[in-house]
């Protein structure tokens, strides 16, 4: 099996994760909640729409989007999935795959800003800042990993725990795989960082920088939302799972085992925690960031 | 001044009528002595304006009413009582009379049109930025306009406007009360119609001299605290809404129809339209029926106490409504704030306590306080209130008297005045009425417990973080529609 399964399962399986997300809510909500496959019936029609433009935005509004989606594209062919190398895989791509994330953020925030509307403007003034945070404690717990397993790409990175990585650097892994999890949690704007449910602006971060956004816009960002969200599942799960002990075949199906497990993770976090006041959220991802730092040095020694 | 009671009738001749300097004297003694603005409103009188302030003391049960006559302009009470700020600006809009020295005469419900277009109070400095939110909001809630001057993400001002829901209820209750008039004060705001039309009945049977009778006094009472249960019950679901607290959010939902519920039980609508008539109720209650919703009652309450015990149980939870929001008592004192927010400042303030009127004569609630001032002390009040109304109906619609639903209603005195203070959900409801010589209403007032507490919101904010408003705002919860009539 090729690095261009993972690939086509991101793309096709991707949308399906915000509605295991939000099934296993409703689950303890006491909801029967929306059928699981409703971000594609989301994105179906939301493709068939027009678009509306304010005429004070610029092309960058327009961009935001396109680029988004193209920059989470190229991150999606660098992750490597069910312990087979990704088609993009280099050495050093990991840093590439960091300086993605930062170009959809860039911009989704200069579409943010071109609107010229002051809740746009927050929420890009708040993602900025805690993408600031969240970085270091990803490249770090990236870096202790590299080191633990000796390889430099994605793909010699994740592709390859096994139970023998596992049972020699349990510690370093675990502490990498929670400062991760957290990661993930806030870059694609979940609780306890964010409330992707809300519909108060003034509390929002990343659902208010495209408010401005509809139609065929809104399906490339809460497609590129949902490549995100499987791409930094993907890291998390390929730390987590000794898929190279397995068979390839079941190796994959463990892999998208993993991801499923940890949308309804991800479920359970949102219906027992609450949302963290904004000014506590640095302090989260600060904590997380020592955890890599931690990891890194247990690594080291 | 002239004593009142709650729920009481005095000839307009009795009602004193001082120089307005020796008025606006009385009025800020008594406020200095703890007493309290209830209403304070204009009216026409002649070629000038007849000023009339009804204040309920902190020392005694019942109320005072004081008037003065005064012509183009007056020496402004609100820098001595800042309380009477709201009540100055709806004065000089409506009367067209100027309270000279107000500190910010804007208007309160744009009566003339051209609804939140007015200055706003503006920071100046190279990094404070401004932001509007509303009247179009993005939630299901009711139009109100909200200016914030921002420092980062910290607010240092907010200015509230309002108005965009003037209908002109009041203007309309004039020359009643006649078939409309029920209806208009069970929609003025529509989560309480119970209180206003309660506020509303009350009035009515004092100036017609005939009291309801025992039995209609006690299926208010029944219905009132069924309104405060179910709103209460929403408001704790929806603070746990606004920080992603799922659990809680989900269940009060559900909760507050089971509560609805019991209200249509008693009179056929969820809402409670329809029961409270002048006179007493028009729908009674059988024994089958109490059974019914005394076990349902049970049910909801174990269901309530669970579903908002986690947000006691939960550190994420209590992190965010800890030190949000706070409303000093002191602010609570100046600006006279009513209800829970006044409440979760460790006041005894609560009409059903201070100036009891129908069946609250002859059973008690006790206060529920909570001294810290924060969003996690008005969550407190809500919750303790919850549990002390359910007691409440639950020990009532067991030992409801014996006796008719409604009493024979009669001619409204002439040249009166009649007040009714009703502890809704929200806090003290005040309604007011003047009767003219045929006794028809000449005017009518109306004090949701709102148009005392839209202030504190905005002093909660200061020095807040502005994403904190949502939260803040829920946990005050006032009535756009209630304020803007």
């Amino acid at each position: 099996m090729s690095g261009y399964a993972g690939l086509l399962a991101a793309l096709v399986l991707a949308p399906l994760l915000p509605g295991v997300i939000n099934r296993t809510k409703s689950f303890f909500a006491g909801r029967r909640g929306p059928p699981l496959l409703q971000p594609y019936f989301d994105l179906a029609k939301l493709l068939r729409k027009g678009a509306v433009y304010s005429t004070t935005t610029t092309w960058l509004f327009r961009a935001g989007p396109v680029v988004g989606l193209a920059a989470m594209l190229v991150a999606a062919a660098l992750a490597p999935f069910g312990g087979v190398s990704a088609p993009l895989a280099f050495a050093g791509d990991f840093l590439f795959f960091a300086g993605l994330l930062g170009v959809a953020r860039f911009a989704t925030m200069l579409a943010a800003l071109d609107t010229g509307s002051s809740f746009e403007g927050m929420g890009a003034s708040r993602e900025a800042q805690f993408a600031a945070l969240a970085e270091p404690a990803f490249l770090l717990g990236l870096t202790a990993v590299a080191w633990k397993t000796g390889g430099l790409s994605l793909s010699g990175m994740l592709g390859t725990t096994s139970f023998a990585t596992w049972s020699g650097a349990a510690a370093p892994l675990a502490l990498v795989c929670v400062s991760l999890l957290v990661v993930f949690l806030a870059e694609n704007a979940r609780i306890p960082v964010d409330d992707p449910n809300t519909h108060l602006e003034l509390t929002m971060i990343h659902e208010v920088m495209v408010l401005d956004h509809g139609g065929p816009d809104l399906a490339l960002i809460q497609y590129a939302a949902a490549l995100k969200l499987w791409v930094l599942g993907s890291l998390v799960v390929g730390i987590a799972l000794p898929v190279r002990s397995l068979a390839h075949g079941w190796a994959f199906a463990a892999s998208v085992a993993g991801m499923l497990a940890l949308c309804v993770v991800v479920g359970v976090v949102e219906s027992c925690l609450a949302r963290l006041r904004l000014t506590r959220v640095p302090q989260l991802l600060l904590g997380a960031g020592v955890l890599s730092l931690l990891a890194l040095f247990i690594g080291l020694k | 001044m002239m004593p009142i009671a709650n729920g009481g009738r005095i000839s307009l001749r009795e009602v004193p009528q001082l120089p307005v300097e020796r008025f606006r004297e009385e009025i800020v003694a008594a406020v200095g002595r703890g007493g309290r603005l209830c209403a304070f409103f204009g009216r026409p009188a002649g070629d000038g304006t007849l000023l009339l302030a009804l204040l309920s003391s902190g020392e005694t049960s019942g109320l005072a009413a004081v008037s003065a006559r005064v012509g183009d302009a007056y020496p402004a009470l609100t820098p001595d009582c800042p309380q009477a700020h709201w009540f100055e600006r709806e004065i000089h809009e409506s009367c067209g009379v100027t309270p000279e020295g107000h500190p910010w005469l804007k208007p309160v419900r744009f009566p003339r049109g051209d609804v939140g277009t007015a200055d706003f109070y503006r920071v100046e400095g190279p990094e404070i930025h401004e932001v509007a939110v509303g009247p179009v909001h993005a939630g299901i809630i009711e139009p109100g306009h909200f200016r914030f001057q921002c420092h980062g993400e910290r607010v240092l001002h907010l200015e509230i406007s309002l108005g965009y829901q003037h209908r002109g209820v009041e203007r309309g209750l004039v020359g009643g009360p006649d078939r409309r008039t029920m209806p208009y004060l069970e929609t003025l705001a529509g989560d309480t119609s119970i209180g206003h039309a309660s506020a509303g009945a009350l009035v009515i049977e004092a100036l017609a001299g005939l009291p309801a009778p025992p039995r209609a006094d006690a299926l208010r009472g029944v219905a009132l605290e069924l309104e405060r249960l179910a709103n209460h019950t929403g408001d704790l679901g929806a603070l746990a809404g606004d920080i992603g607290f799922l659990p809680t959010a989900a269940f009060c939902g559900r909760l507050r129809g089971d509560f609805l519920n019991l209200t249509a039980t008693l009179c056929g609508s969820r809402f409670g339209r329809g029961l409270v008539r002048p006179g007493g109720v028009l729908f009674d209650l059988d024994p089958a029926r109490a059974d019914d919703m005394k076990a349902r009652l049970a049910d909801t309450l174990r269901d309530v106490t669970a579903a908002t015990g986690l947000l006691w149980e939960t550190a994420t939870v209590l992190s965010r409504f800890e030190e949000t929001g706070i409303v000093t008592p002191a602010a609570c004192a100046e600006l006279g704030l009513v209800g829970p927010p006044a409440r979760a400042c460790g006041l005894e303030r609560d009409v059903r306590y201070e100036q009891p009127c129908g069946i609250y004569r002859f059973r008690q609630i006790p206060v529920s306080t909570w001294p810290t001032g924060d969003v996690l002390a008005r969550a407190n009040v809500r919750a303790l209130e919850i549990q002390r109304s359910a007691e409440f109906v639950d020990a009532l619609i067991g030992a409801l008297p014996e006796g008719p639903l409604r009493a024979p209603t009669g001619a409204l005195a002439p040249d009166s005045l009649a007040v009714a203070l009703v502890e809704g959900w929200r806090g003290e409801i005040c309604h007011a009425a003047v009767t003219d010589d045929r006794g028809r209403f000449a005017a009518y007032r109306i004090v949701d417990p709102s148009c005392h507490n839209w202030t504190a919101l905005a002093l909660a904010m200061r020095g807040q973080e502005i994403s904190d408003f949502p939260l803040c705002n829920k946990s005050f919860n006032l009535s756009y529609c209630g304020h803007d009539l």
